[in-house]
Order: structure tokens, then sequence, then C-alpha cells
């Protein structure tokens, strides 16, 4: 008897990617939509899609969509939780959506403890409009906007979001892996499963954030983009498990049940 | 009840079920109304967001659920939910959005004003598309109205905004609450999950110029169905009036109060009082300058709606105005002696 060991996933639409060759958002989503099949959600998951590469995510994902605004996928999700409890509600951004012009919506999310999954995409640019300078633009790296590179006393550094939402007492679940790698990519399904179960489990806001390549606006090879991830962005954004409260959570859940 | 308060009150009977906000003077005990209130009904969501941005982004989302939605702010938050209000037209979700009016531009000053017309009613946001404006001029128009405003949402899938300034919201007055009308919304618009059927998406971003185009025509016929059964007015002593004067709001009470004095004194003034300020009921003024040929516009704003009126009016009829901007409020008696001034060298 065959056993089918790889398939399409359901929560996917059959439909070609428009993202660039070496690209981590195919895999990502790939990654959630076998995670949502796996947990058997699809009917009752709602997706918000940023503004971004991952605009047109509504285009793969066969589950319920809405566009937010660009940043404002948080605060639309948040609303969205909240009208809707039993439902499995995730927002899918990236480093300029979440980590410059949404980081109200988002950081405001995490800490009112909204019961919401965000998918966070850091792929150190701009990637939509043209490879520009990311809050998560490493030092030195060259993009449209820092094309000498990215100074610290003019430009800031780059913003680690894991370390900083793991500090609000909202978040329960925070983790930041690589898809770099096909160990990276196994863990990242890993967390965003354990992500999208504590939202399941009513356990509070969780977030993952991945490494994800941008070869296009790298100006690399997809191999040399996984290389960079490893040797480079890995050392300034290491991932790991930033906070997990799911069990801590659980018992206080069942000590003082509502 | 003040006004503020009114509305709070209206909408959870219009059965709003989702409300946030951002505090901002002269609005804010609306948010405190709905913050004290709205988590005692069934079903009902409030959310003190972190910015007007996220408030507005937050009823879409809510919205989006098929749930009646409200935020409320004033004229400077009003200017930051405007990235949401345009994405909500080009979603087509319903929802209301509160302006209590305040001095500007800039941060201004918080007293009432009449400055936001031009951003509520030529759109606000980016790209081609319109919001229903409705401006009450007392409590118990604020009642009904803003009852009748979440009906308008529904039924024309897009987000209407109830102007009204600092006055409005702060006055105490007495109302009476109707009945509301049974929701009439379909759930094919609403997001809930795709179940075991085919899933749906929300968006306005469309790629393909001509489907853009074509989506901006469909709003653009969705506006001119609005434009030509939506209309409401008041008119007030202009059957026998020589000068009508033209006011909405605060601005057309205390031209109440200035008729009632110039009356007394044997002078014929009538008011028009556009009620919705998108649409503007222009064929109902323009019908009135068949018999009558002076208009005066009198707006708490350096002119505004004057724009509107002259638009109406074609030239077919002499226009004055009198403004007071940046939160200075007349007293009817500053308004009336303006106004006989006016009338007593009119061209008759």
């Amino acid at each position: 008897m065959a056993k089918t060991v790889f398939k399409h996933p359901e929560s996917l639409k059959e439909a070609v990617f428009h993202y660039c060759p070496g690209c981590g958002h195919s895999i990502a989503h790939r990654l959630v939509s076998e995670v949502i099949d796996e947990m058997g959600i699809r009917g009752i998951t709602i997706g918000v899609p940023p503004a971004g590469c991952a605009v047109l995510a509504y285009n793969y994902f066969d589950v319920d969509m809405i566009e937010a605004p660009h940043g404002r996928g948080p605060a639309m999700a948040s609303a969205i939780k909240r009208c809707l409890p039993d439902r499995v509600v995730f927002s899918y951004q990236g480093d300029g959506d979440l980590a410059a012009i949404g980081i109200a919506e988002s950081f405001h999310a995490a800490n009112r403890g909204e019961n919401i999954t965000v998918i966070f995409i850091n792929n150190a640019v701009y990637g939509m409009t043209g490879g520009q300078m990311a809050p998560t633009t490493m030092l030195n790296q060259r993009t449209t906007t820092s094309p000498t590179g990215r100074k610290k006393e003019l430009d800031g550094y780059p913003v680690k979001v894991c370390e900083i939402f793991s500090q609000l007492r909202g978040a329960t679940y925070v983790e930041r892996c690589s898809v770099s790698s096909p160990a990276g990519v196994n863990k990242t399904k890993k967390a965003i499963k354990k992500a999208f179960q504590c939202q399941v489990d009513d356990l509070g806001f969780s977030l993952v954030e991945v490494l994800s390549p941008c070869p296009t606006n790298w100006k690399m090879t997809p191999i040399d983009s996984c290389k960079w991830i490893d040797e480079v962005m890995a050392k300034e954004f290491p991932p790991g498990v930033f906070k997990d409260e799911i069990a801590e959570m659980k018992k206080s859940a069942e000590a003082a049940p509502c | 009840m003040s006004g503020n308060n009114v509305i709070g009150e209206a909408a959870i009977r219009a059965g709003c079920r989702f409300y946030a906000g951002y505090p901002i003077t002269p609005q804010n005990e609306l948010t405190e109304y709905m913050a004290e209130h709205m988590r005692t009904v069934e079903g009902g969501v409030f959310l003190q967001s972190e910015s007007e941005i996220a408030a507005i982004n937050m009823i879409a989302g809510a919205s989006a659920t098929g749930v009646r939605v409200m935020t409320s702010s004033s004229s400077p938050g009003i200017s930051l939910k405007q990235e949401g209000i345009s994405s909500m037209a080009a979603c087509e979700l319903p929802g209301i959005i509160v302006n209590i009016m305040r001095g500007g531009p800039g941060l201004g000053n918080i007293r009432p004003s009449q400055g936001d017309y031009f951003q509520a009613t030529r759109g606000g946001g980016h790209g081609d598309y319109r919001t229903i404006v409705i401006a009450p001029a007392t409590g118990q128009e604020l009642a009904d109205l803003t009852m009748d405003a979440f009906d308008l949402a529904d039924k024309y899938r897009m987000p209407v905004m109830i102007l009204a300034d600092g006055m409005m919201g702060q006055m105490m007055e007495p109302v009476i609450f109707k009945k509301p009308n049974p929701r009439q919304y379909p759930e094919k618009f609403m997001l809930r999950g795709a179940g075991t059927g085919k899933s749906k998406f929300i968006h306005g971003l469309i790629l393909d110029p001509i489907d853009s185009e074509a989506h901006n025509w469909k709003l653009a016929r969705k506006y001119q169905v609005i434009a030509e059964n939506e209309t409401l007015f008041e008119e007030h002593r202009v059957d026998d009036a020589e000068l009508v004067i033209v006011a909405y709001g605060t601005s057309a009470r205390i031209a109440k109060g200035a008729i009632k004095r110039l009356r007394s004194h044997g002078m014929k003034i009538g008011l028009f009082r556009p009620i919705t300020l998108w649409p503007f009921p222009e064929l109902k003024l323009r019908a009135l300058s068949a018999k009558i040929k002076n208009f005066l516009v009198f707006e708490m704003s350096t002119g505004q709606m004057l724009e509107d009126v002259r638009l109406a009016l074609q030239g077919y009829a002499n226009i004055e105005f009198h403004g007071r901007p940046g939160g200075a409020v007349p007293t009817p008696s500053e308004l009336a002696n303006v106004v006989a001034r006016v009338y007593n060298k009119k061209d008759l």
C-alpha cells in the first residue's frame, strides 16, 4: 500500500505563488497551512494579511481573510477575536509592518494579551517596495535607503521584536525561528503549531518570528541567503524560545475556572 | 443627557456591539459612556485603543465579522482615522464614525467648531469615495439620527459619519429614544470562518487597473443612489422669507435664535438646514432660490459649506457669508445684527 507522505495542504489554494524564487514567504505560507490542516481548524480560522509582499496572501490561504492597512493587522485581529472568541485568528506581518508602522498596534495587542497569533516574517528589508531599510535591517547592511550600509549613528539599531515582546506580561508564547535550513523549517512549523494551539487553548497572545530569506533584495542567491541568515542575521536575532508561559497559563486557567 | 451620552445610548439601543475609542476632548464622555455600558450588554465589546488609527481598524475588523460598530473622536483624531475610513469605504464595511468637532487646524483648541466640513464631506482620506455625513442639531436628533446612521451604514455597506461639535457633545437635553428597526444585514457579507464552505476574503487592494476602475465605478453608482434618495434637511419659516440663512448643527440653532429676534423686528428671515451634509440637499436649496434671492451662509468656520451652497444655487441668488472659525461661538444677537445689516440693504 502506498502511503501519502507529502501532499498539497488543503488550506493552501492551488495557486502559483507570486513570490520570488528563494523567498521565505512561500515556506511560511505552507507551514501555516499545514498546521491549520493538522489541527482541523480551517473552517474556523480567520487570517489578516499585511501590506507588504504577503498582501496577496488571501490568494493562497484557503481560509477567510481580511486585508489590513499597513501595520494594523493586530488591531483588526484583536477586534475579530473579541467578536468571535471561538474562532482562530492570526495576523501575518512583515518587519516593516510589525516593527515600524504597526509597532503600536502589535505591541498593544500583545500587551492586552489578545488571544491571537502573530506570524512575523523578518527578512530585514521592505521587500515589496524594492528593498528599503527596515527596522530589522542589520547594521552596515546595504539597502536602497541605506546605500552605504545602515549606520547606527544615523539610522539606529535593528529592532529585536521577540526580545521586546517577551517582556510584555500580556504575551504568553514568543519564539524566533528560521526557515534557512530543513531543520529550521521543521522547528518553525512546530513553533507555529504551538502558537496556534496556545490560542485554541485560550491561553493568550502568541508570536512566532521567522527569519526569512529575501534573495532578490539582498542581491544574493537563495543558498547564499540561507547562509547569511545563519551566519549573520542569527547573530543579531538568535533563534529560540523567548517566552513560554503556556504551562503556567494552563495551570492558572484550571485553578480559576470562570 | 449630554449629547455625547445620547449618541452612546442610541448606538447601544441600535444594536452596536463593538466600540473602540481613544481619549480626546470634547468627546470623552462618549468613550466613557461606552466603557461603562458596552460591557454590560450581551456580546458587547468595548476597547480603549492605543490610538485613533487602531480604533478605526478595530471597528473595521469587528464590522467584517457582522457586528454593528462605532468609533468616535474629535477633529485631530478624525484626521488619524482617515486611513481606516478610506479602507472601510473600499472594502464596503459598515460602521459609524462620530466626530465631535473642535477648533483647528492642527491641535487648535477644544472649543466647538465646524472646521471639518471639507474633510467630512469630501471623503477625507485618499481615493474616490464618499461617506454619508449626518449633522444633528438637537439632543433628540442625536438620538434618532445615530440609530438611523446604523441602518444607512448597513443598507449601503459603508462608513457613516455623525458630524457634531463640542457644543452638541457637551450640551444636556432631554431625549426620547425610539424603537430601533430590526437589523437587516445579509450573512454573505460577514467574515466568520469558512466552515465547510468556500473561503472569503475582504480586500481593497485591486492590482488590475481595469478591475480597480470597475470597483470605483461600482462605488460611484452606489453614491449616486444615495445622493438621489438619502438627503435630509429642515426648512424653518421659509414660506414668506426674503432672506434665508443656511446653517447646520450648532450654527443652525444659533440661527434659529437670531431668526426669532429678527422676526420680532418684522424682518422676514428663514432657515435652510442641511441635515445630511453629504449628500448635500442641493436640489431642495436650488428650488428655494426660485422665489428667494438672498441667502446668508453661517458656519463656525471660514466658509466651507459655503462652497456647496454656491454649487447648489449656481449663481441664481445672492450669497452672503458669516463665519466664526477656530472655536469661537457667536451669540444669536451677533448673528442677528449681521443678518439685519444684510437684510436692510438687500436688493429686493
